[in-house]
C-alpha cells in the first residue's frame, strides 16, 4: 500500500515534498475522491457516535442532568454488579452455543451445495436465503408458537402419543433462544462456508485419494482445514451480532433467558441511565472484540494466504 | 463436479430446509384460521383478519412510514454504494483496505450498538427522533450490502468497453453515465431492492430511533403483547412474506442479468449477492 519514500516518477513535484507523501498510484486521487462520500458518512454517523458513547460512559446521570466529570464509576458498576455479570456471562454462553450449533448445522449444508449442488447451486442458495427475508419479529414469534405449551411440537408429540405432558424445557428459557437464533442466523453461517468450500482446488482432493486417504481422512486432512477461513468468518458473523440481540430473549427467553442487550435497552429506555447503558455497551463490545481477536489468532494458521 | 450426493447428506439437506421453512409454512395456516387463538388444531377458514388489516389506521400510518424510510434508505445507500464500489473495484489508493473495511464494519456490529450510538448523538444534538433519524441508521447498515452487490457488478464489467469509450473521445463523466452506469444498472436495481427489503424489516435500530413515526416492525412489536391482535399480525406477516419474496426474486433476476450483461455468466452461479 503506502510507502513513505516515493518511487513513482510523477511530474511536477519537488523531490523534497515527494519524499514525505505516500506513493500515489495512478488514479489514486480519483479513488480517494470517489470513496470519500461513503467514508465521511461512516465517520460522521458511526465513528463519531461510537466515540461519544465512549465519552458518555465516563460521565454520570444525575436525574435529568449529565455530570460531565470523568469517572470510571459506570464501569465499576458494570463489572461488579452481580446482575450485569450474570447477564454478560449468560449472553456470552448463549451466543457461544448459538454460534456452535449454527455453524455445525450449517457446515453439511454448505458442503452439500458446494460439492453436490451441481448446476442447481444458485437455486439451493436462494432456497436457503428466502426464509431469512421474512419479518424477523414474526419469525421469532412463530417459533414461540412452534415451541409453546400448546404449540406445534407439543401438540403433535402429544397427538401421536409420544409424550403425555407438554415439554416445558423448550420455551421461556435459553434453549428456545438458542433454537430461534440458530434459525435466524443460518444463512450467515452457510454462505461464507460455502464460498470457501467452493474455492478448494479439486485436484488436492484427488491427490489425497490417489495417495490412499480414506474419505474421512481426506475430509479431516484436506477439506476441513482448507474450509477453515469460511468457518472462522461464519463464527464471527454469527457470534458478534447475536450478543446484542434483545428481541429473541424478550419474546422467548423468559426471565432466565434475558441477555445483556435487554439490559442496555432498559438503561437507555425505562431506567433513563444512558451513561450506564453506554458503559455496558462499551464493555460488551470490548469483551466481544477481544474474544473475536483471540479466536482469529488461535486459528491464524488456517488464514495464511496461499500464493 | 457433480458426484451423486450420499443419501445421508441429501436427507440432512431436506430436513434442514424443513427447519428453515417451518415458521413460514405455519404463517398461512394461522393467517387464514378463524380462531382468534394462535394454536393448533385449526378451526376454520376465514379472510376476516385480512379485512381487519384494511380497517386498522395505526397500521396504515406505520406502513407509510416504513415505505418512506425504506425507499429513501435504498436510494441513499445505493448512491453511497456506487461511490465506494466503483472506487474499490477500479482504483488503487492509499489506505484502501482500511477505508473500505471501515465502511463495511456495520455488517459485523451488533445492531443495538448502532442504535445506541446514534441515539446518544441525536439526544446530545437535541435533534428530535423521526423517520429521518431511522433513515440515518438504516443507511449505515444497508450501504455495506449495496457495496457488496455493486462491487461484483463493477468487477465483472469489461474494462475494455470503458477504454474504448475514452478512446472514442468521451470524457470521464460522460463515459461513466453513458457506458459504465448502463452496464451496472441491473446491479444497481438489485442493490436498491436488497436495501429496501433490509430497511423494511429492520427492527432493533428503528425501535431506538423512531420516536413517534412508528415503523411497521415497531408496530408489530407493539401488537405482539396483545393476544387478540395476533391473528391480524399473522395475516400481515403473510402479505409481507409474499411481497419480500417478489422483491427478492426480482433482485436475484437483476443480479444475474448484471453478471450476464457484463459477459461473465460463471460468476452468477458463485455467489448470492
Amino acid at each position: 500500500m503506502s510507502t513513505l519514500i516515493s518511487t513513482s516518477k510523477g511530474p511536477g513535484k519537488p523531490a523534497g515534498v515527494k519524499r514525505f507523501l505516500p506513493t500515489m498510484p495512478p488514479g489514486g486521487w480519483s479513488g480517494l475522491i470517489l470513496i470519500s462520500p461513503p467514508f465521511f458518512y461512516s465517520i460522521l454517523m458511526l465513528a463519531a457516535p461510537l466515540l461519544l458513547v465512549f465519552l458518555l460512559s465516563l460521565w454520570t446521570q444525575n436525574y435529568l442532568d449529565l455530570d460531565r466529570t470523568f469517572t470510571l464509576a459506570n464501569y465499576r458498576e458494570a463489572v461488579s454488579e452481580k446482575l450485569y455479570q450474570i447477564l454478560m456471562i449468560r449472553s456470552l454462553a448463549i451466543s457461544g452455543v448459538v454460534t456452535l450449533v449454527t455453524v455445525v448445522l450449517a457446515y453439511p449444508i454448505a458442503y452439500f451445495v458446494a460439492f453436490h449442488g451441481g448446476k442447481r447451486k444458485s437455486m439451493w442458495l436462494l432456497l436457503i436465503t428466502i426464509p431469512f427475508w421474512t419479518s424477523y419479529l414474526i419469525r421469532v414469534f412463530l417459533w414461540k408458537v412452534i415451541l409453546g405449551y400448546n404449540g406445534v411440537v407439543n401438540g403433535s408429540l402429544m397427538g401421536l402419543g409420544i409424550i403425555e405432558e407438554p415439554l416445558t424445557f423448550i420455551l421461556y428459557n435459553a434453549n428456545a433462544v438458542v433454537i430461534t437464533l440458530a434459525h435466524a442466523w443460518a444463512p450467515f453461517a452457510i454462505l461464507p462456508i460455502f464460498v470457501s468450500l467452493s474455492k478448494i482446488d479439486k485436484s488436492l482432493l484427488e491427490a489425497a485419494r490417489d495417495l490412499g486417504d480414506s474419505a474421512v481422512r481426506r475430509f479431516l486432512r484436506v477439506t476441513l482445514p482448507l474450509s477453515m477461513p469460511g468457518v472462522i468468518a461464519a463464527t464471527l458473523i454469527v457470534f458478534i451480532p447475536t450478543i446484542g440481540d434483545y428481541v429473541t430473549p424478550r419474546l422467548l427467553g423468559g426471565t432466565n433467558g434475558l441477555m445483556i442487550g435487554n439490559m442496555i435497552q432498559i438503561q437507555f429506555g425505562k431506567a433513563n441511565n444512558a451513561p450506564l447503558g453506554s458503559a455496558l455497551a462499551v464493555s460488551a463490545m470490548i469483551i466481544v472484540a477481544s474474544l473475536s481477536i483471540a479466536f482469529v489468532l488461535l486459528n491464524r494458521r488456517y488464514l495464511r494466504t496461499k500464493g | 463436479m457433480s458426484i451423486k450426493a450420499p443419501r445421508g447428506l441429501l436427507i440432512y439437506a431436506i430436513i434442514y430446509l424443513l427447519f428453515l421453512y417451518a415458521p413460514i409454512l405455519l404463517l398461512p395456516l394461522f393467517a387464514f384460521n378463524s380462531s382468534s387463538i394462535i394454536a393448533l388444531p385449526l378451526s376454520g377458514f376465514t379472510i376476516h383478519w385480512f379485512a381487519l388489516l384494511l380497517e386498522t389506521e395505526a397500521l396504515h400510518e406505520a406502513l407509510y412510514n416504513s415505505l418512506l424510510i425504506a425507499f429513501t434508505t435504498a436510494i441513499v445507500s445505493t448512491i453511497l454504494g456506487i461511490f465506494a464500489a466503483r472506487a474499490a473495484a477500479r482504483y488503487e489508493f492509499p489506505g484502501k483496505r482500511g477505508i473500505v473495511g471501515f465502511i463495511m464494519v456495520p455488517l459485523v456490529l451488533p445492531e443495538i450498538i448502532i442504535g445506541v450510538a446514534l441515539i446518544v448523538v441525536l439526544i446530545q444534538l437535541g435533534m428530535p427522533l423521526s423517520a429521518w433519524t431511522v433513515i440515518i441508521g438504516h443507511v449505515l447498515i444497508c450501504t455495506p450490502f449495496s457495496i457488496a452487490i455493486l462491487q461484483s457488478a463493477f468487477n465483472n464489467m469489461d474494462r475494455s468497453l470503458e477504454e474504448a469509450s475514452m478512446d472514442l473521445g468521451e470524457n470521464k463523466v460522460s463515459t461513466f453515465f453513458r457506458v459504465i452506469l448502463p452496464l451496472v444498472t441491473p446491479g444497481i436495481i438489485s442493490s436498491l431492492l436488497i436495501s429496501f427489503t433490509i430497511s423494511l424489516d429492520e427492527f432493533i435500530i428503528a425501535f431506538f430511533l423512531t420516536g413517534t413515526d412508528t415503523t411497521l416492525p415497531v408496530y408489530i412489536w407493539s401488537q405482539l403483547r396483545f393476544p387478540a391482535r395476533l391473528p391480524a399480525i399473522m395475516a400481515l406477516g403473510f402479505i409481507m412474506v409474499l411481497l419480500s419474496l417478489i422483491l427478492l426474486l426480482s433482485a436475484e433476476y437483476f443480479r444475474r442479468r448484471a453478471n450476464r450483461i457484463a459477459g461473465n455468466p460463471q460468476s452468477s452461479k458463485e455467489s448470492i449477492f
